[in-house]
């Protein structure tokens, strides 16, 4: 399991990889925004999409609507982790084909259960 | 001009014209007309004078020339340096989280390992040979565990050393918050003397496009954002995720 992580602040990252490793995925990569992940995700290999929304060059939103326009990731599960708590901005995203919306601040608990559940639909 | 000279002068110029004096008339009547004119010319100097007072109070009163100049940029900077700040305590405490958790999980390792051991011991499976080892192993444990338990000691330390950033931050923060509230006093005053037909509030400032993280009490006024994770699982199960 290899898990992509992108976010424009250094210490989110470090606190998302953290997290993660605790919940037993050792395997992460960082990208500071959709322009940096997007030739990582099409390199290929990779397994989850964590992303941020608000960022500098090409934003969450953006990367996932390219993500989901790409015939080799359309099926890759992708959790947006953010601050923006807009109403008609969750929206988007969910109509973007976001799997899991999670907003900072957030607690580890958080972000284990919503890793969890999109994992179960992808099993189940 | 009063009311007497006015009165005297029209009395003189009926005369005047009754007696079809006309270099007299003509006269009186250009008296008239100058008294008029220099009135008005009084009541505009006067006007000016009150519009120059004002502009110079304001100026000298407003301190908005200043806080254009320098204190907004050098609140930028403020602002600025609370980012350097947080940022650098973050990384601190990772720093230390990330040693920790190494020494930890190893001296948990070790622990689960000798625990295993002991119970058989215990059970009175353990031969002596294989005893004699587990002791040795036990001093061992004891020992790497006091030196690791000074390194999360610490660690801990560091982690707390880390978090003084909240008082240096606010500080800063509250220094910006002054210059904000002296800064609308100034455009109060302003809006006051540039008249009442521009009523403060008329042109709200556009909300950019990602408003980012939610400000309680201001950004959660009108009702439109998601206040916790409740609220987008909320949102997003009505929406049939």
């Amino acid at each position: 399991m290899k898990i992509l992580v992108v976010d424009d602040f250094s210490t989110m990252r470090r606190i998302v990889k953290n997290l993660l490793r605790d919940l037993g995925f050792t395997n992460t990569v960082e990208a500071d925004d959709g322009k940096t992940a997007l030739p990582i995700l099409e390199a290929g290999g990779i397994d989850f999409l964590v992303t941020d929304w608000n960022m500098p060059g090409m934003t969450g939103i953006d990367l996932l609507k390219a993500v989901r326009a790409n015939p080799n990731l359309v099926e890759l599960p992708v959790l947006m982790v953010t601050a923006e708590a807009k109403r008609e901005q969750i929206i988007m995203a969910a109509q973007a084909g976001v799997n899991g919306y999670v907003i900072k601040p957030f607690t580890a608990a958080t972000l284990k259960e919503k890793i969890e559940k999109i994992f179960e639909r992808i099993d189940g | 001009m009063t009311n007497d000279l006015r009165l005297a002068l029209a009395k003189d110029l009926v005369i005047a014209l009754e007696q079809g004096n006309e270099t007299e008339a003509d006269k009186l009547l250009d008296q008239i007309a100058v008294q008029k004119e220099s009135q008005l010319f009084q009541e505009v100097g006067k006007l000016t004078r009150q519009l120059h007072d004002s502009m110079a109070g304001f100026s000298l009163d407003s301190k908005i020339t200043t806080m254009t100049e320098n204190d907004i940029p050098d609140a930028k900077e403020r602002l600025q340096y609370v980012i350097t700040m947080t940022e650098q305590a973050a990384n601190e405490t990772l720093t230390s989280v990330e040693g920790l958790l190494i020494v930890s999980n190893t001296l948990n390792d070790k622990a689960a390992e000798l625990s295993t051991k002991w119970e058989r011991f215990l059970d009175r499976e353990m031969p002596f040979e294989e005893f004699k080892s587990m002791s040795e192993e036990l001093t061992k444990y004891f020992h790497e565990s006091k030196a690791s338990l000074l390194e999360v000691k610490s660690g801990l330390n560091d982690i707390l050393m880390a978090q003084g950033f909240q008082d240096i931050t606010g500080q800063i923060i509250k220094r910006v918050i002054d210059l904000v509230q002296d800064l609308e006093v100034s455009m109060v005053e302003l809006i006051r003397i540039s008249g009442d037909s521009k009523k403060p509030g008329n042109a709200p400032v556009k909300e950019p496009s990602l408003p980012g993280p939610v400000v309680p009490g201001v950004d959660d006024k009108v009702g439109d954002v998601a206040n916790n994770q409740d609220d987008v699982d909320d949102l997003l199960s009505s929406l049939g995720f």
